[in-house]
């Protein structure tokens, strides 16, 4: 066990865990931030995406020890009042089914207009191609993507 | 506080109203039956006219939907049909789930593709029981007659223009009897306000902000997260193991060995194996890493793919099973003529929803087994937790969270008995997690499927017979050791109801023992059995030098209702009667040409580019699918449109019907494209979505069109009938353009330009 503080969605936080502990179990078990979500554990999905220093992560994947000074963003950090460009898309297109997947996806998308504001059909079909879908939204998410875009500039 | 006045009230349960039967279970709804104080699930100071529908003197209304929710709306579509009959303001509602109680809410097994099948004309009559409450209410205030008095819009007006709100009405209307049914009038089509009309998920806001509560989410304090090492073979056991390493895990608090079952497991009983409790995720997964085990694998130790599959296809060389047959299509196949003779294999496929199984147990202090679960079927989780756990059902409490997906695994109470087992033993609050690898490794996979098709074309080009040998596991040998290959009921999902009028026709089954968990995966046998026919059927028209889709239309051949309860012994129609949802070539013939001319089919494309046609009806749904390839670009499959056209009967939110097509022509794709689970020494060798692969962005169909008849028919189900006609349609587009044939899923693209 060791101590770190880390900062979460602006607010230092304090916790105490195994060095090894992914930021995920950190966050969903030790900070009750349950809005990113756990699909696989090896980096495969992307549910489990936030953003540090403001790209993608797979919070399943980094161990606390590895997060330093780091400004990690969550779901619930995207936005005070759901109003993120990408949240506004994502309401407007009506993407989500089960939801499950969301956040993360969100979270990719989010972090892909932060460093591309315009990117081509085939860039978001590569950005977003770690983030798995199984209710199969990926029409909804692409065209919201080209919606936030197209405000952003 | 102000005390919020109750309404409508004084049900009796007389008031009981019938809602028809599915397969065997007669459904009995609620509609007259009030809550008892003890089992009231809105706020105590409400009132319920029935169990479904709650006002309060605010006007603000409560509508319990009681069918789990996965992504199929069902959360927000059954209330949409309750506000509308009730002429309630939706923006005034508020949507709470029930807990598990089928006696209360009639049937809750969110499965099948039933929910608006079944609840449709029920939740109606929840509605309008209410509407005509409030306007009695009005009536009996203003001393007039009720055929005065009309409600609309969350208000009860008078002919002579004076009007009361909903909520001014909630305490008149509590003090009425509940009509009796004869009484209570639907609207007319034309006076629809949300049926029929787009509406946005209740859960949007939710959902996009990080607020929602999965199985997986849920909490409560002092809770303890469990997992359980399982045998990599289903129905083997622990031999020995050794958890000194295990121990010494910080946080792991009690390592022990849970009894399972051998096989055939059934459905719901635990696998057991070694279970590790910890004080949080983390040392769960590493104190079960630190597991040392000795397995006694059991039976199936001798699963193997390949040669299973050998097997399966040297027993098409004899006779089967007959499901179906008229005529004498062996004496046929040997006449003079062309003979076409292929086999068609789908593999076990794993649901892999993107919430892992996971479920919250603890027993509280008066002894009840409260959960808190992500469940397709609440009842069936009490029944189980009751008769393995050795207690009363009604100490059973089945709370129901969001499902991160369901797809058919979530119907199966397994994981949700582990969390009360493991409560049990430990005396703990129990939060059990499945880990992707558990869900692959463990899950109750899809039937894998070989179907061998003969057909003969005669001189005069007409198809003259048809003989099918489906070699297939059956679901039913997961329960039962005497089920050794499919039967009629399971094979009713696309085979022994195949419409075409061919007059030498033999469907068969072969033995094909069930080696590993079998369970129901979004369409389930309709997968593989309309891979099998729709690809035969496109090669039918090759052979035939024909129109695809005019080569379909000669296979249906007229307009008629088929009989098939007359023709098939053991058929079955999705539980339905076939005299209330009937087989009808008219309406499947009419989405596909519905969905030939929507797409265009037959335009003229550039090399490399082509269209695949198939048509099927599954789950009393009838679909067309027209599928566009793109294959120009070497090893890459590029799907630019999908069309479909789809018969549902009465649609009730449009854009969620849209959303579960473009969803499930990605659900198929995963299959088409990416998924297999097969098996070397009786276990599973994927084990997470790096080798499990699902469709993901860069697969996915770039555009899916969804053409909707217009019906005043019963209204079926749109879950799962994306899936089945998208496979073979896709595979016959890759014939049209590369003139390379599908028979095998997931298709092996690098092949196809080899």
């Amino acid at each position: 066990m060791a101590a770190y503080t880390i900062n979460v969605n602006g607010e230092d936080q304090k916790v105490e865990v195994d060095p090894d502990t992914p930021i995920l179990w950190v966050l969903r078990d030790h900070l009750q931030m349950i809005g990113t979500k756990f699909g696989c554990g090896i980096a495969q999905c992307g549910a489990c995406t936030i953003h540090a220093n403001g790209n993608a992560i797979r919070s399943c994947s980094l161990p606390i020890s590895a997060v330093g000074d780091m400004k990690l963003t969550t779901i619930e950090g995207l936005s005070k009042e759901k109003d993120h460009p990408i949240q506004e898309a994502w309401l407007a297109h009506d993407v989500p089914q089960c939801g499950y997947c969301q956040a993360g996806q969100m979270m990719s998308a989010a972090a892909l207009l932060n460093r591309n504001p315009s990117p081509t059909d085939e860039e978001i079909s590569s950005a977003m191609n770690g983030n798995i879908c199984r209710c199969g939204t990926y029409i909804r998410i692409h065209a919201a993507i080209k919606t936030a875009s197209q405000k952003l500039s | 506080m102000k005390k919020e006045i109750p309404i409508i009230s004084k049900i009796d349960r007389r008031s009981f109203l019938k809602i028809g039967t599915v397969g065997s279970a007669g459904i009995l709804l609620g509609l007259g039956v009030r809550c008892t104080p003890s089992e009231k699930i809105l706020d105590p100071a409400w009132f319920e006219p029935n169990v479904f529908v709650g006002l309060n003197e605010k006007g603000e209304v409560t509508i319990i939907a009681h069918r789990s929710e996965m992504g199929q709306a069902v959360r927000t579509s059954l209330p949409t049909i309750v506000a509308d009959e009730m002429e309630a303001d939706w923006s005034k509602v508020k949507v709470k789930q029930s807990v598990g109680d089928e006696k209360k809410y009639g049937n809750q097994n969110t499965d099948g593709s039933f929910t608006i099948r079944m609840f449709y004309e029920p939740m109606r009559k929840v509605g309008a029981t209410a509407k005509l409450m409030l306007e009695q209410a009005a009536a009996k205030t203003w001393g007039v007659n009720v055929s005065e008095c009309k409600a609309k819009n969350h208000k009860v007006s008078h002919s002579s223009g004076k009007s009361l709100t909903f909520g001014e009405l909630a305490q008149a209307a509590s003090e009425l009897p509940v009509p009796d049914e004869s009484l209570i009038k639907l609207k007319k089509q034309s006076e629809f306000k949300y049926i029929g009309k787009n509406q946005k998920i209740v859960d949007l806001a939710d959902i996009v902000t990080g607020n929602t509560v999965y199985g997986m989410d849920a909490k409560i304090d002092g809770m303890k997260i469990a997992m359980i090492s399982r045998c990599p073979v289903a129905g083997g056991k622990v031999k020995s193991f050794d958890k000194s390493e295990a121990e010494k895990v910080p946080g792991v608090l009690k390592v022990y060995q849970m009894e399972g079952v051998s096989f055939p497991t059934g459905f719901d009983k635990v696998l057991g194996g070694i279970v590790v409790v910890a004080e949080n995720t983390w040392a769960a997964i590493k104190g079960r890493e630190a597991l040392k085990i000795d397995w006694e694998y059991g039976i199936n130790r001798d699963y193997n793919t390949d040669s299973y599959n050998a097997n399966l296809l040297k027993a098409s060389n004899s006779n089967g099973t007959i499901l179906r047959e008229n005529g004498e299509v062996k004496k046929v196949l040997n006449k003079k003529g062309k003979v076409l003779d292929e086999v068609y294999t789908v593999p076990h496929l794993a649901h892999a929803q993107m919430e892992p199984p996971a479920a919250l147990a603890y027993f509280d202090e008066t002894g009840k087994c409260q959960i808190q679960a992500p469940t397709q079927n609440p009842r069936w989780v009490r029944d189980a937790i009751a008769s393995q756990l050795e207690m009363d059902r009604e100490n059973v409490i089945v709370n129901i969270t969001l499902l991160g997906g369901g797809f058919g695994r979530k119907s199966k109470p397994d994981f949700v008995v582990e969390a009360a087992k493991i409560a049990k033993e430990t005396g703990e609050k129990i939060k059990l997690i499945w880990t992707r690898e558990d869900d692959i490794q463990h899950d109750f996979v899809n039937a894998s499927g070989m179907h061998r098709i003969k057909v003969a074309i005669d001189e005069n080009n007409k198809v003259t017979a048809w003989n099918q040998h489906g070699m297939i596991p059956s679901i039913g040998g997961t329960a039962n050791p005497a089920a050794k290959q499919v039967g009629a009921g399971e094979m009713s999902q696309g085979m022994v109801d195949m419409p075409f009028d061919i007059p030498n026709l033999c469907l068969e089954t072969h033995e094909a023992p069930t080696k590993t968990r079998v369970g129901w995966l979004r369409s389930v046998h309709n997968i593989h059995n309309a891979f099998a026919i729709h690809t035969m059927v496109d090669e039918i028209a090759e052979a035939r030098g024909m129109d695809k889709v005019q080569n379909y239309l000669d296979l249906i051949g007229g307009d008629r209702i088929i009989p098939f309860d007359k023709m098939v012994t053991g058929f079955s129609n999705y539980g339905e009667d076939l005299a209330n949802y009937p087989w009808d070539t008219a309406r499947l013939k009419n989405v596909l040409k519905m969905v030939a001319e929507k797409a265009n089919y037959g335009k003229s494309l550039p090399t490399g580019k082509a269209q695949g046609v198939t048509v099927h009806r599954s789950f009393l749904t009838y679909v067309a699918c027209v599928i566009e390839v793109d294959l120009t670009e070497k090893g890459k499959i590029r799907i630019p449109e999908v069309h479909y056209a789809v018969d549902c009967g009465r649609v009730v939110n449009p854009d969620r019907v849209i959303s579960q097509f473009e969803g499930g022509a990605n659900f198929a794709a995963s299959g088409a494209l990416r998924s297999a689970i097969t098996f070397k020494d009786g276990a599973v060798e994927q084990s997470n979505f790096h080798d499990y692969q699902v469709a993901r962005m860069t697969d996915s169909p770039e555009k899916v069109f969804v053409h909707l008849v217009e019906s005043d028919e019963k209204p079926t189900g749109v879950g799962e009938p994306p899936v089945p006609p998208f496979a073979p349609a896709l595979g016959n587009a890759i014939f049209a353009a590369l003139g390379k044939r599908i028979r095998a899923l997931p298709i092996e693209a690098d092949k196809l330009w080899a």
